[in-house]
C-alpha cells in the first residue's frame, strides 16, 4: 500500500532497458545476499555433487509433506499447491535437468539449478496466458526450497524470499551481476552507470527495467520502500501516490500486453506469404543472451562473437575458461545452431593481455584472422575449446576477416591440428560440423569462388563489407551518412556473393545489421538468403516483415533495385513497394513504433549498441 | 502409434495441478506417453513440460502413445481431461 506520510519523490536517469515494474527496493550491500556463484566441481567430486543435491531435494521433499501434514483442514487450497510442488520436485525438466548440468558441465549445484531455474523462466514468461505464465511461481517457489537446503541458509524469514526486489546499487559490477539470482529482481536501479554499462546488457538482455544513472538513488532511497521504475521513459518514482500507481499499473500491463502479443508469434516458425520458410537467427556476445534469443524466437544463433572473454584483463583465457562460456551457449540452443565467430580483435587496446601494439590504422591492420594466424598459440587455445564444445551441440565455426583463399586453408589446417593435439590426449571433441568464412572484405567478395570451393557456408558481414567497400568509417560523423546499406554497389556485391553460393551449392546468410531493418529485407530475400541473424531484439519485427512478403515479388524486385544508380532511388523504390507492410508496423505500440521509426532509416543509426569499449575501439563487430 | 483427441474444458486450463494429475497417470505407462497441441508436443510425464505447451480452456489437443499396451492410460488421461480435471 501507498505510504500516506511519504512525499511522492521522481528521479530521472537513462532509460536502460524497457519495461515498468512496481515493488519493494532491495539495496545491494556490500554482502550481496541472493548471490550464487559458480565454481567447477573436479570430476571426481561430482558424485558427491549430485548427492549434495539430492539430499537437498528430499529434504525440501520432507519439509513439504511435513508442512501438508500439519495443515489445518480449512487450507485445503494451499495443500494442493503443496501436493503439486511434491511431484514436480522429482520433474525431469528440473530435477533430471540439473543433475545433468552437474554431470555434463561440472559445476556446483547451486548454480546448475539456477540455470535450469531461469531456463524454465523463460519458457513460462513467453505464455500468452496469465494463469498459466503465473504457474511458473510454483516452480520457483520450489527452487527456492531447494537452493534454501543447498546453501545451507537458516530458514529465512519466507516472507523475504518469496517477494520480487526493485535492485539498487551504487553500480553493478559483471562479477555481482553475473551472480545475482536473477529471478529475483523486477528491476535495475543504479547511481552510475550508461546504456552500454554492464548493468544495462543484462539488463536489456534478460528483459528486465532498468534505470541507471540517476545520481543518487542509493541515497535517496531507503530499503522496502515502494518504488515505480519506467525503463521507457527512464523515470523512477519513490513513495508514489495511489494515482500515480494507478496509473503506472495500467501502464504496465498494456506494455506487457503488447510485448506477449509480438513475441507469442515470434515463436512459430516464419515463412513467406507463397510459404517459402526463413531462418532467423540472433548475434550475441554475452552467453547470458542467448536467453533473449530463445524469448524472441530465434533460430539458433547466426553470430556468437567471441571477443569479450578477452577484454580488460592482464591475461589470455584459457581452454576450460572458453569451453564453460561456449558449452553454456551451445547447450542452451541445442538442437539450433550456435555459429562461433572465432576471434576478431586487433592488437590494439581492445586486448589487455596484448601489450606493445599501437597501429596508425587498426581496420586496415593485425586483426581477425590475421592476427589468430600470427598467434598460433592464442588460436588454438580457442579452436580446442570450441571443438570441445561441439560435442554438446549444433556448433558451426567461421572465420572473420578473410581476404583470400589461403587464409582458410590456413585456418582450418590450424583446426586439424588442434584437433589432432585433442585425440592424443584423449579429450572428446567433435569436428563434425560446418567451416564457414564471414564474407566481409571486398577481395573475398571477388574471390567467392575460390574461398567457397574452401568453406561449407559464407555469412555476410555487412558492417565491416559496406565500410571497406565505400571507405567510410561510421563512427566518424563526418562521413557516417554516407554509410548505405542499400548503395548500388553493395547490392551488387551481395548479388555476386549469393549467385556464387548458390552456384557451389552452400548455404549463405547474413549477419550484419543490415538485416535488423525490415525495409531491406525484400532485397536480402530476393537475393535468397538463406538465413538472417540480428540483434535478438530485432528478431520478432523482422519476423513479422517475412510474414507479409511474396518471395516471388522480390525477385523481380532486385532485378529492378539493381538496375539503379543511386542509394536513394533504391530506398524509393523499397518504399513505394511496401508502404503498405511498412506502416503496418507503425500501428504497434509506442515503444515498437519508436525502434521501427529508427530502422526504417536509410542511414544506420548514428550510434551503435555498445559501441563503447567493448568491440575494437574504432570497429563494432558485426 | 493410438492417439485421442480431446478438448480441454476446466476453467484454468492445464496448469501446474491438472498437469500433475497427468503426469501421475503417465508415470504408469511402460512407453512414451505425448500431448501435442498444433505442432508442439509434450512429454505427459513431465508437468513442466505440460505447462509449457500452454493449454487455456478450450484448447484442442491429442493424446499419444508410442505402444498399443498403454491403452489403460490413454483411456484414463483422456477421460480425465473430459472430465476437467474433477475441478
Amino acid at each position: 500500500m501507498p505510504d500516506k506520510t511519504a512525499q511522492e519523490i521522481v528521479l530521472e536517469g537513462i532509460n536502460a532497458s524497457p519495461g515498468i515494474c512496481i515493488g519493494k527496493a532491495y539495496l545491494v550491500d556490500k554482502e550481496g545476499v541472493d548471490v550464487i556463484s559458480r565454481y567447477p566441481i573436479p570430476k571426481a567430486q561430482v558424485t558427491n555433487e549430485l548427492k549434495r543435491f539430492k539430499a537437498a531435494v528430499k529434504k525440501s521433499r520432507d519439509e513439504l509433506r511435513a508442512i501438508i501434514e500439519n495443515m489445518p483442514d480449512d487450507f485445503r487450497q494451499q495443500t494442493s499447491i503443496l501436493e503439486t510442488q511434491e511431484v514436480l520436485i522429482k520433474d525431469k525438466l528440473l530435477y533430471g535437468k540439473t543433475i545433468a548440468v552437474i554431470e555434463q558441465e561440472c559445476v556446483n549445484a547451486e548454480w546448475a539449478l539456477k540455470k535450469v531455474v531461469s531456463h524454465l523462466k523463460s519458457i513460462f514468461q513467453e505464455m500468452a496466458d496469465p494463469y498459466l505464465r503465473e504457474r511458473a511461481s510454483d516452480v520457483v517457489n520450489l527452487a527456492d526450497r531447494i537452493m534454501r537446503n543447498l546453501v545451507g541458509a537458516k530458514q529465512l524469514n519466507i516472507g523475504k524470499i518469496d517477494k520480487r526486489v526493485i535492485l539498487v546499487g551504487r553500480d553493478l559490477s559483471p562479477a555481482e551481476t553475473s551472480q545475482i539470482r536473477l529471478e529475483r529482481i523486477k528491476g535495475f536501479i543504479t547511481d552510475k552507470g550508461g546504456k552500454t554499462s554492464h548493468t544495462g546488457i543484462i539488463a536489456r538482455t534478460l528483459e528486465i527495467p532498468a534505470v541507471v544513472a540517476t545520481g543518487d538513488a542509493t541515497a535517496t532511497i531507503k530499503n522496502d520502500d515502494l518504488i515505480i521504475l519506467d525503463g521507457i521513459t527512464g523515470t523512477v518514482i519513490i513513495h508514489p501516490s495511489e494515482k500515480t500507481l494507478v496509473k503506472y499499473e495500467q501502464r504496465r500491463l498494456r506494455y506487457e500486453r503488447q510485448k506477449a502479443a509480438i513475441n507469442r508469434r515470434s515463436r512459430l516458425p516464419v515463412e513467406t506469404l507463397d510459404g517459402k520458410s526463413v531462418k532467423v537467427l540472433g548475434n550475441i556476445e554475452l552467453p547470458e543472451e542467448v536467453v533473449a534469443v530463445i524469448n524472441y524466437g530465434g533460430d539458433g544463433i547466426g553470430l556468437y562473437r567471441t571477443e569479450f572473454q578477452y577484454m580488460s584483463r592482464p591475461c589470455f583465457p584459457d581452454e576450460d575458461e572458453l569451453y564453460d562460456k561456449y558449452s553454456d551457449v551451445v547447450q542452451v540452443m541445442a538442437p539450433k545452431p550456435v555459429t562461433i565467430r572465432t576471434l576478431d580483435i586487433n592488437g590494439d587496446k581492445a586486448v589487455s593481455a596484448e601489450n606493445g601494439f599501437n597501429e596508425a590504422n587498426p581496420a586496415l591492420g593485425l586483426r581477425g584472422i590475421r592476427y589468430c594466424l600470427q598467434r598460433p598459440d592464442v588460436f588454438r587455445t580457442q579452436l580446442r575449446a570450441i571443438l570441445r564444445a561441439a560435442v554438446i551441440g549444433n556448433v558451426r565455426i567461421m572465420f572473420p576477416m578473410v581476404a583470400t583463399q589461403r587464409e582458410v586453408i590456413q585456418a582450418k589446417e590450424a583446426l586439424k591440428e588442434a584437433a589432432g593435439s585433442l585425440a592424443q590426449e584423449g579429450v572428446p571433441f567433435s569436428e563434425k560440423f560446418e567451416i564457414g568464412v564471414l564474407v566481409e572484405i571486398p577481395s573475398a567478395v571477388i574471390m567467392a569462388d575460390a574461398i567457397a570451393e574452401e568453406a561449407d557456408f559464407f555469412s555476410i558481414g555487412t558492417n565491416d563489407l559496406i565500410q571497406y567497400t565505400l571507405a567510410i568509417d561510421r563512427t566518424n560523423q563526418n562521413v557516417a551518412h554516407l554509410f548505405r546499406p542499400l548503395d548500388p554497389a553493395i547490392l551488387r556485391m551481395l548479388k555476386h556473393i549469393t549467385d556464387v553460393a548458390h552456384q557451389k551449392n552452400i548455404n549463405v546468410s547474413i549477419c550484419g545489421e543490415m538485416a535488423s531493418y525490415p525495409i531491406h529485407i525484400p532485397i536480402l530475400l530476393g537475393l535468397g538468403m538463406d538465413e538472417m541473424s540480428m540483434n535478438p531484439q530485432a528478431i520478432p519485427t523482422i519476423k513479422q516483415m517475412i510474414r507479409s512478403i511474396k518471395i516471388s515479388d522480390t525477385k523481380p524486385l532486385v532485378e529492378e533495385a539493381l538496375k539503379l544508380r543511386s542509394a536513394e532511388k533504391v530506398f524509393a523504390l523499397l518504399r513505394d513497394t511496401y508502404s503498405d507492410v511498412l506502416s503496418e508496423f507503425n500501428r504497434t505500440d509506442d515503444g515498437a513504433d519508436k525502434v521501427f521509426k529508427e530502422k526504417i532509416r536509410i542511414k544506420a543509426p548514428g550510434g551503435e549498441r555498445r559501441a563503447s569499449n567493448r568491440g575494437l575501439p574504432r570497429f563494432v563487430g558485426k | 502409434m493410438i492417439s485421442k483427441e480431446a478438448v480441454i474444458t476446466n476453467e484454468l486450463g492445464l496448469h501446474a495441478r491438472s498437469a500433475a494429475q497427468i503426469a501421475k497417470l503417465a508415470a504408469r505407462a511402460r512407453h512414451g506417453v505425448w500431448l501435442v497441441k498444433g505442432e508442439e508436443r509434450a512429454a505427459a510425464s513431465s508437468i513442466i513440460d505440460l505447462i509449457a505447451l500452454e493449454c487455456p480452456r478450450g484448447t484442442r489437443i491429442t493424446v499419444i502413445i508410442d505402444n498399443p499396451s498403454d491403452r489403460d492410460v490413454l483411456d484414463a488421461i483422456s477421460e480425465l481431461i473430459k472430465n476437467g480435471f474433477g475441478e
